[in-house]
């Protein structure tokens, strides 16, 4: 197999945390722990987990809008964390990011033409008439209408204006878009045509996608493979399809009971509050020793508050499933039936 | 679950009509809205951004934006007492006592600058006339109810220093700690992480429940209601397209706009779907609504007369809506 589009390793984005009088660095906050993931053109890689967890830092910093404190970030075979800042610029022609709110990305003072004519201008992309078609072209892409073309964001509706950033995001025909909460802020029947249209695009152009979402139910019908975070690392990763049928992780068991099902005969309240995991998500800048997820842990066990847990492969070679807990580790879980 | 049986709804609305002035003209947010609520029962208004559902929650709360909104119609009758026509002072003296309500953004909704035991005892002093010392104690004792760990000590805390999950208990903490008949929770959990919205939802009804309070809430989030509530009444464009027992409505939706959401709510299966199935096209300009019936630019189910007539509502057994040609079809989950 050749080099895979984007491959991320042990990325790490660590924030300084200053107080005091002096101003100090008094604590790093890890916002990206030790993350690593491939991903290949023509697929999705989900992001799930709580606010806080890092996703959308990860996210930033794998375009480096956030630049990494430590790890590797190749976009195809080309590592990025080398790149100067032309060379970068350059660079980011291949890689767009659309974000969650669709009233604060675009500029109010803009039309919808000169909004979308700004990336092919940067990156010189066709001649003037040429970038005009460009713009018509896209906007039929993302199901706008030619009209729309002069007209100001405040004109659209949350949805149109989302189709605008993904117009934007098109515009320079990028390989890798990172979607941050792309379609969060939309009504139920707008986010579907939403996620129907990122469907539709990614069949037509081949263009690979890191969904962030909160939304389990979204990241299952968008993703191939799925990330689940917390606490700046992805403590299971595998195939939607394995990541939904047989969750191994607490954390995911206990994130997937949560949902609201749109059944009214389950009894799930009350099998979600049951499960539902104990208090908040822990600071990120004093993170709890051992594994970070002990502390809200159904399962926890002694050996979980002293040592982190590996990640491990309890897939195939072909069929990966990482994660990142004592339970699934073979060596332990025959110490612990000994202690 | 505990009821109190009572002759008529703690909630009565009947007819509401809610206009706003804008630049582009008077507009009807509310369109001839009717709906009751008796005491333990939770009924829920489901719509999208725009369907009217939080104008609606503020017009019965007599917390409308002045001058540009006023109820242009209609009634609402808490326990018999019409509050449309009631003065300022006396609403005040209503609010927090009789009808609280719990905002969707807790921290916006607390003041930052104050402990919780000061925002949460100023509620029980001024409605209910307990000393300081005995509005302490009532407000721990509510804090304990909804779940917060160590309340005597948390009560002296400041809303910054509390995670969101926390603070929405606070929230529905304060707004049930003076027994309100009625208590109206504008999108409680939708700006908490699903972890958080089962226990907050829960603790919410267990409450509820124990004290006997009529519940409205409002969300955009079927699999809420379908946990939470009653009877759920579907908005679009601020008119009611439906209202029936959650039961009934998940089992059969008859109004195509019904059908249409709840096949459109993205949900965990078994099988991934190629493509969700969606509702196509989008809300009409409440400044220039259709003169039919206001799905019919969106709906499958259309006939002639939907595009100029308004369809009325219909009542069949517990369920009405308001549609000439309703959906028969299953519902795919």
């Amino acid at each position: 197999m050749n080099a895979p589009l984007l491959k991320v390793e042990n990325l790490a984005k660590h924030f300084p945390v200053r107080g005091g009088l002096l101003r100090r660095v008094q604590a790093q906050l890890k916002a990206v722990d030790g993350v690593s993931f491939e991903l290949e053109a023509h697929r999705t890689f989900g992001l799930v987990g709580e606010s806080g967890c890092g996703k959308s830092t990860l996210g930033r910093t794998l375009l480096r809008l956030h630049e990494p404190t430590a790890g590797r970030l190749w976009f195809e075979g080309q590592d990025l964390t080398e790149l100067d800042t032309s060379a970068l610029k350059r660079q980011r022609k291949q890689m767009q990011i659309i974000f969650q709110d669709p009233f604060a990305s675009l500029s109010p003072r803009r039309t919808v033409y000169e909004t979308l004519r700004e990336p092919l201008d940067l990156h010189r992309i066709g001649t003037a008439s040429g970038r005009k078609r460009r713009i018509q072209e896209l906007l039929e892409v993302v199901g706008l209408r030619p009209e729309a073309i002069h007209r100001y964001p405040h004109e659209f509706s949350g949805g149109q204006r989302q189709r605008i950033g993904i117009a934007r995001a098109l515009a320079v025909e990028p390989k890798l878009i990172v979607a941050d909460e792309a379609v969060s802020a939309l009504d139920v029947s707008v986010q579907s045509q939403i996620l129907n249209l990122i469907g539709d695009l990614q069949r037509e152009f081949g263009v690979a996608f890191v969904f962030i979402s909160h939304d389990l139910a979204v990241v299952q019908h968008i993703s191939h493979e799925v990330g689940v975070m917390y606490l700046g690392q992805l403590v299971e990763q595998a195939s939607v399809e394995r990541i939904y049928s047989m969750p191994t992780h607490p954390y995911t068991k206990a994130l997937l009971k949560a949902v609201p099902k749109p059944d009214p005969q389950s009894d799930d309240l009350d099998a979600a509050a049951a499960s539902v995991l104990e208090g908040d998500v822990p600071s990120p800048i004093h993170p709890p020793s051992g594994c970070s997820f002990h502390t809200r842990c159904p399962e926890a066990m002694a050996i979980c508050r002293s040592q982190t847990p590996k990640s491990i492969n309890i897939g195939s070679e072909t069929d990966p499933h990482q994660v990142r807990c004592h339970l699934v580790d073979p060596a332990l879980s025959l110490h612990i039936k000994h202690e | 679950m505990t009821r109190i049986n009572q002759p008529h709804p703690v909630l009565r609305v009947d007819n509401l009509c809610v206009e706003f002035a804008t630049t582009a003209g008077q507009i009807r947010a509310v369109d001839q809205l009717s709906f009751s609520v008796e005491a333990g029962q939770t009924l829920g208004i489901v719509g999208e951004s725009g369907c009217g559902k939080s104008v609606t929650s503020l017009a019965i709360m007599g917390l409308l934006p002045k001058p540009a909104g006023r109820i242009v119609d209609g009634s609402v009758l808490l326990d018999g007492q019409e509050l449309t026509r009631l003065p300022e002072g006396r609403l005040r003296q209503l609010r927090g006592a009789e009808l609280s309500m719990i905002f969707q953004e807790p921290m916006t909704a607390l003041n930052p600058v104050y402990s919780i035991a000061r925002q949460m005892t100023a509620v029980l002093k001024r409605h209910q006339q307990l000393s300081a010392r005995q509005a302490r104690h009532r407000a721990i004792e509510m804090l304990a109810r909804v779940g917060i760990p160590r309340p005597d000590q948390r009560i002296d805390d400041y809303p910054h220093q509390l995670s969101g999950g926390m603070r929405q208990r606070v929230m529905i903490a304060m707004a049930l700690s003076c027994q309100p008949k009625l208590l109206i929770a504008d999108e409680p959990t939708t700006a908490l992480d699903v972890t958080t919205q089962a226990q907050v939802l829960r603790q919410m009804v267990d409450l509820q429940q124990e004290l006997g309070t009529a519940v409205i809430l409002i969300t955009h989030d079927l699999g809420v209601i379908a946990e939470t509530c009653d009877q759920a009444v579907v908005m679009y464009c601020g008119s009611k397209v439906e209202q029936a027992p959650v039961a009934d409505l998940f089992l059969q939706p008859r109004h195509p706009y019904t059908a249409g959401l709840m096949q459109s709510i993205p949900r965990i299966r078994e099988h991934k779907l190629d493509r969700l199935p969606v509702i196509e096209g989008q809300v009409p300009n409440l400044a220039a609504l259709p003169p039919g019936c206001r799905f019919a630019g969106r709906c499958p189910n259309r006939e002639d007369r939907c595009v100029q007539q308004q369809p009325p509502l219909t009542e069949r057994g517990a369920q009405q809506f308001a549609c000439f040609n309703p959906w028969n079809g299953p519902v795919e989950s």
